[in-house]
């Protein structure tokens, strides 16, 4: 994993590195050689890191006034957001937190379907990856159960009943969930439960996932392999601190405005009425980044069948670097992908705003047109691409597009006589 | 069987029933911390409610908890109960006779889970396009027996296990 040979300077620090080498460790964080050409879309990784950091801190001080019990939850929020002391802001970074932890995890997603960064030689890191997004998918649910408000009982119920769709053990197996014959107080406190342990394995992920990430070295938007070191890349310290801080900054800003300025507008209204297992809202959406997983899930008019598609669009995900068989990785240089790419963008977008809409009339067939084409990009799109597309030249090198595209030639020469 | 293979098969064994040990050890341990999480004594002991219907006048129904679930008691008139009569079996996704749905001689009493069998929500009453339930969740349709004509739900309501203790008094469980 290191590529040099590091010996602290001073006595106890050699001591120390004898017996346990973080110091090597930390240098070689500190020298990690990165691609120079990484553009702003890459800082989402130091973003992601931050959120989780936000939301086991937040969320280890909401623990300490929050009572997992049917009877008492709701009431103890609504004392976290009156009583405690500035109870009300850590309570809106902690939920807003959520939201803007998929914000940044979508990006960082997309990031890597554009660049091909989920190519070969860096499956792991994106399977990882993918681990780390199912579990914060369940953190934020079981999450959103603990308010004990009616989104909060009526999403647990409709989601933990997808489990009833499962042939011959799937009553046992939402029972076994609830604890109970239906969603009730077992149900509040075994999620509070699990709610707490995710953020630490989602840690352990994001270890291995960075860990993944040092064997092969960063992907970059031209998507072409480099020598580390060497004037391709820069060390991490301070070049890509300093950037990924920048971003952090301007992420941060936003993340503030929602905290301050519009805490609850991308929460639903509903919430703030006590769980009542005799009444359904009338209108049952989840939280905004669940939406297009929900758009699928009712685009089927088959209770199986729907929650099937609903978690294969998930899985097939695990398999994308196998159905890609383009070798280029960077879209930069993948003219039709790209434009299929930007067309998945759309789609999943618009299965998000269908998930939202009432499924019925014109906004169930655009949910089942969004839900043919999803699948249909991983299974038809992406390796036909791949096979039939004549992909544009790929520089040999990360200086070389620099130093042809409008950089003094004579800079150039220069630069390969020391070569 | 030659020498060799005898030497290797007292090795096998011993093998073999380590893990075996282990694997029921194993099993012994994982168990109670799979079976910790079904529904416990306190769950199990709520599982009867006596209701008095006296009060439900025809046409109406009652709603009462049990299992932490609503349970829908519709008396219904002699109107909804031809209704629910005349349906041909060939339109139902999940065909059952309205009788089976009821006691015999207790027609006008429909008893069931008001649990919509898609996802779990709580269908309305007197909605949709069978004059019977709807659920808001997702869309399924419910007649005026309970069963599903329309929607993403795979099955009729419930009827749950219940019975007559006299004739104002409905024990469900």
């Amino acid at each position: 994993m290191s590529d040099h040979e590091y010996t602290p300077k001073s006595k106890a620090g050699k001591w120390f590195n004898d017996r346990l080498p973080l110091l090597t460790l930390g240098a070689h964080l500190t020298d990690y050689p990165t691609p120079k050409n990484l553009n702003y879309w890459w800082t989402f990784g130091g973003i992601l890191t931050f959120c989780l950091l936000t939301q086991i801190i937040t969320g280890i001080v909401l623990a300490m006034h929050y009572v997992a019990h049917a009877d008492l939850a709701f009431a103890s929020v609504e004392h976290i957001m009156r009583d405690v002391n500035y109870g009300w802001l850590i309570r809106y970074i902690h939920s807003n937190g959520a939201s803007m932890f998929f914000l940044a995890v979508y990006i960082h997603i997309f990031r890597s379907l554009f660049y091909g960064s989920y190519k070969s030689p860096r499956e792991v890191i994106w399977i990882i990856g993918l681990l780390i997004y199912l579990l914060m998918m369940a953190a934020a649910f079981m999450g959103y159960v603990l308010p004990w408000g009616q989104m909060s009982f009526w999403g647990a119920t409709v989601i933990t009943n997808l489990f009833s769709a499962i042939p011959l053990v799937g009553e046992s197996i939402t029972t076994w969930l609830w604890g109970a014959y239906s969603v009730d107080n077992p149900t509040l406190n075994r999620f509070f439960s699990l709610h707490y342990l995710i953020p630490f394995l989602i840690l352990g992920l994001v270890v291995l996932h960075i860990w993944a990430l040092h064997v092969p070295g960063n992907n970059n938007p031209v998507g072409i392999d480099i020598k580390k070191p060497s004037k391709d890349t820069v060390p991490f310290h301070p070049y890509i601190t300093i950037k990924d801080t920048f971003a952090l900054l301007m992420f941060m800003i936003i993340f503030a405005g929602f905290v301050f300025f519009s805490p609850n507008v991308l929460g639903h209204s509903d919430n703030y009425i006590p769980a009542n297992p005799l009444v359904t809202p009338a209108h049952i959406v989840p939280e905004w980044y669940l939406l297009p997983f929900y758009a699928i899930l009712r685009s089927v008019p088959d209770k199986l069948g729907g929650v099937i598609l609903m978690f294969g669009a998930i899985f097939i995900l695990f398999v994308l670097p196998w159905l890609d068989t383009s070798k280029v990785r960077s879209a930069v240089f993948r003219p039709i992908y790209r434009q299929f790419y930007w067309i998945f963008v759309l789609d999943v977008l618009m299965l998000g705003y269908m998930g939202a809409m009432p499924a019925e009339g014109i906004y169930l067939v655009l949910a089942r047109v969004g839900t043919i084409y999803y699948f249909a990009h991983f299974i038809i799109v992406m390796p036909v691409v791949g096979l039939l597309e004549k992909t544009d030249p790929i520089p040999m090198s990360i200086s070389e597009p620099v130093l042809t595209g409008g950089a003094d030639p004579a800079l150039a020469r220069k630069d390969n006589e020391k070569i | 069987m030659s020498k060799e293979e005898k030497k290797v098969n007292r090795r096998d064994f011993l093998f073999t029933a380590s893990y075996t040990i282990g694997a029921v050890g194993l099993g012994a341990v994982v168990w109670p911390l799979v079976h910790q999480m079904n529904p416990d004594k306190a769950q199990q002991a709520l599982a009867t409610t006596e209701v008095d219907v006296s009060q439900v006048e025809p046409g109406n129904s009652i709603t009462v908890l049990w299992r932490g679930k609503p349970v829908f008691l519709k008396r219904r008139t002699q109107d909804e109960i031809a209704e629910a009569r005349a349906v041909s079996m060939s339109d139902l996704p999940d065909p059952q006779k309205d009788e089976e749905r009821v006691k015999d001689g207790k027609d006008e009493w429909l008893v069931m889970l008001g649990v919509c069998t898609h996802l779990g929500c709580v269908p309305l009453k007197d909605k949709g396009d069978y004059n019977g339930w709807f659920c808001p969740c997702h869309g399924s349709h419910y007649d005026v027996s309970g069963r599903i004509r329309k929607g993403p739900a795979p099955t009729n309501m419930e009827i749950p296990k219940y019975e007559f203790v006299d004739n104002n008094t409905i024990k469900i469980g």
